[in-house]
């Protein structure tokens, strides 16, 4: 169980890859949902990926959409990467990784500038700047060269969620703020059916304008991570 | 005359930070009685709110640390900080934005960075920027003196209009702010920024506008009374004479600069002393002891810093007046001049 399992666990790559090479099949997938999840979330305990984090989160829309384009890229960058493993050069294995998350990359922008088109133009430059999230050429680096393709595929499905998850949080609460609604616009990205998930809190003249700005996200994202260790410190001294 | 005092008596009384912090508060009375002379009781009925609200928000936050929560509200410095964010926005201005203000003062900028003494911003600044940049429109309605309000408005429509953005007689803050000519009242440094962007000159914008001849006297009274306020504080001193003198200083030769430049889009020192938040800035807020710089040359280069930005903001900038925004650049500086101007210990080569 994840929980026993904790105490053992440092954050550090080396003790997940032990745990995976020993332990029975189905606490490898616990482990790395719970690693992606909570323990080790790229967004809020590795701080990676936070140039797109903070800079998109303005609504609760754009975060979804950055959060859905990040996991696709993420799942299928380790997958190709877990397969191509054997076959990468060690010394080239940084220009290699590029590439392949490049090109995946490219795919998502078209595919989102064919069917998400108004999420496109509003996510703007943050689409083709997947590529350089540290978040996932480090999954690449750190797990997906050197684990089997299903493990991979996981762990970047996790790793995405738990991006998706603060990303959700953080552009739902400035959306709060600033605007008074959530999943303002949301049609936009998953089509009309999805109107109802609009949800219009409160309606006023004046805006909290500093919610919607990147110096908000900064404060908002500090309290998030607060939140979450204090969480954890509730944890441990319940232990 | 002042000398270092290097011969008996060598004990001398020392002032605790609340009885500064009193007298710096009350240093700050004669203007804020005259503002609320010419503008209406609403800047009390503001203080009266922000100073709770800091102080509820001071002890929520030090009960969250453990730490002792009624000797450090004693200190009296959530009250200084609350009182200076009151004063500097608009004195009917609704109720919610001086809460946030002092609630962002006291929690974000002050108690985070570890409390009195270790806050790198100038806590009121801090806040009074948040609320410039997030509500630009309540944070820049100003209402006009009491003598040119277009409808009779008493002590209970001041209440009510900052709780409900009304008064009695149905009036909101904005059919208040303009007056018979149709013409918004702003401040004089807010109709000056305005009627620049619109193209105008100086002498047409002070042709046309009574505005700005309207508001200028009373705001340069309140400047008068906040430069009182603080010769006590530099007589009492409270503060070092160092940073108000090479601010004002500064603030001179830099405006008279630009004037003499273009006089017909800059406006002049005078107007650049007198109607703006300089006053209150060189005595109140750029002495801060915990913000500003520690060092005796420092302190020169911090005014003169903060002057340089004040004159740049006001005439090249978006916003009407820039103490706020100048004094947290100056703040970001302070670790850096205080690192090079550190004075040679006695002695050493």
């Amino acid at each position: 169980m994840a929980h026993s399992n904790e105490k053992t666990t440092s954050d550090k790559q080396p003790d997940v890859q032990n745990k995976l090479n020993n332990d029975p099949k189905q606490s490898i997938y616990k482990e790395l949902m719970w690693q992606g999840l909570w323990k080790n979330n790229p967004g809020v305990v590795q701080l990676l990926g936070l140039c797109p984090l903070l800079a998109v989160t303005n609504t609760a829309t754009n975060a979804l959409g950055l959060g859905i384009a990040t996991t696709a890229v993420l799942v299928t960058s380790n997958t190709v990467i877990s397969l191509l493993r054997h076959h990468i050069p060690a010394t080239l294995r940084i220009p290699i990784f590029v590439m392949i998350i490049a090109s995946l990359v490219t795919c998502v922008q078209l595919l989102m500038n064919a069917y998400t088109y108004e999420v496109y133009l509003s996510l703007g430059i943050f689409i083709p700047l997947i590529v350089t999230n540290c978040n996932i050429i480090g999954r690449a680096e750190a797990f997906a060269s050197k684990n089997k393709i299903t493990h991979s595929a996981f762990d970047g499905l996790m790793m995405g969620l738990g991006f998706s998850c603060v990303l959700m949080i953080l552009g739902a609460t400035r959306e709060v703020l600033a605007q008074g609604t959530v999943f303002d616009g949301i049609q936009t990205l998953l089509g009309g059916w999805a109107a109802f998930l609009t949800v219009h809190i409160y309606h006023s003249e004046t805006r909290f304008l500093l919610a919607a700005l990147p110096p908000g996200a900064f404060i908002i994202m500090g309290i998030i991570i607060a939140i979450k260790n204090t969480i954890d410190e509730k944890i441990d001294t319940k232990r | 005359m002042s000398f270092t005092n290097l011969s008996s008596p060598y004990q001398q009384i020392k002032r605790s930070t609340s009885q500064i912090m009193f007298i710096v508060i009350l240093c700050l009375v004669p203007a804020i009685m005259l503002q609320s002379y010419f503008f209406g009781i609403g800047n009390l009925l503001q203080i009266i709110l922000s100073v709770f609200t800091a102080l509820v928000a001071e002890a929520a936050v030090l009960k969250l640390r453990n730490r002792p929560i009624i000797n450090t509200l004693k200190d009296g410095s959530a009250i200084l900080t609350a009182v200076l964010i009151a004063v500097s926005i608009p004195s009917l201005a609704p109720w919610w934005l001086v809460i946030i203000g002092a609630l962002f003062a006291i929690i974000f900028v002050k108690q985070l960075f570890g409390g009195l003494g270790q806050n790198i911003f100038n806590p009121a600044m801090a806040a009074y920027v948040l609320l410039l940049i997030s509500f630009p429109v309540p944070m820049t309605t100003w209402n006009p003196t009491n003598s040119l309000l277009p409808f009779p408005v008493d002590f209970i429509d001041q209440i009510k209009l900052v709780f409900t953005g009304v008064t009695t007689a149905g009036h909101t803050l904005d059919q208040l702010a303009i007056n018979l000519d149709g013409l918004t009242l702003a401040t004089p440094l807010n109709t000056v920024q305005n009627g620049l962007h619109a193209g105008y000159t100086l002498t047409e914008i002070a042709k046309s506008s009574r505005g700005i001849n309207n508001s200028e006297f009373p705001i340069s009274v309140i400047n008068i009374a906040y430069l009182f306020g603080g010769c006590i504080l530099l007589f009492k001193r409270l503060i070092h004479w160092h940073i108000p003198v090479a601010f004002l200083t500064s603030i001179t030769l830099f405006s008279f600069i630009s004037f003499v430049y273009d006089p017909e889009h800059i406006s002049s020192p005078f107007f650049q002393l007198f109607t703006g938040a300089t006053m209150i800035g060189a005595f109140f807020i750029l002495s801060d002891p915990v913000t500003a710089s520690t060092t005796p040359k420092g302190r020169f280069l911090y005014a003169i810093l903060i002057a340089f930005f004040v004159v740049l903001i006001r005439n090249a900038g978006g916003y009407p007046d820039a103490l706020a925004f100048a004094v947290l650049i100056g703040n970001m500086c302070v670790p850096l001049i205080d690192y090079y101007t550190k004075p040679p210990v006695y002695g050493s080569l």
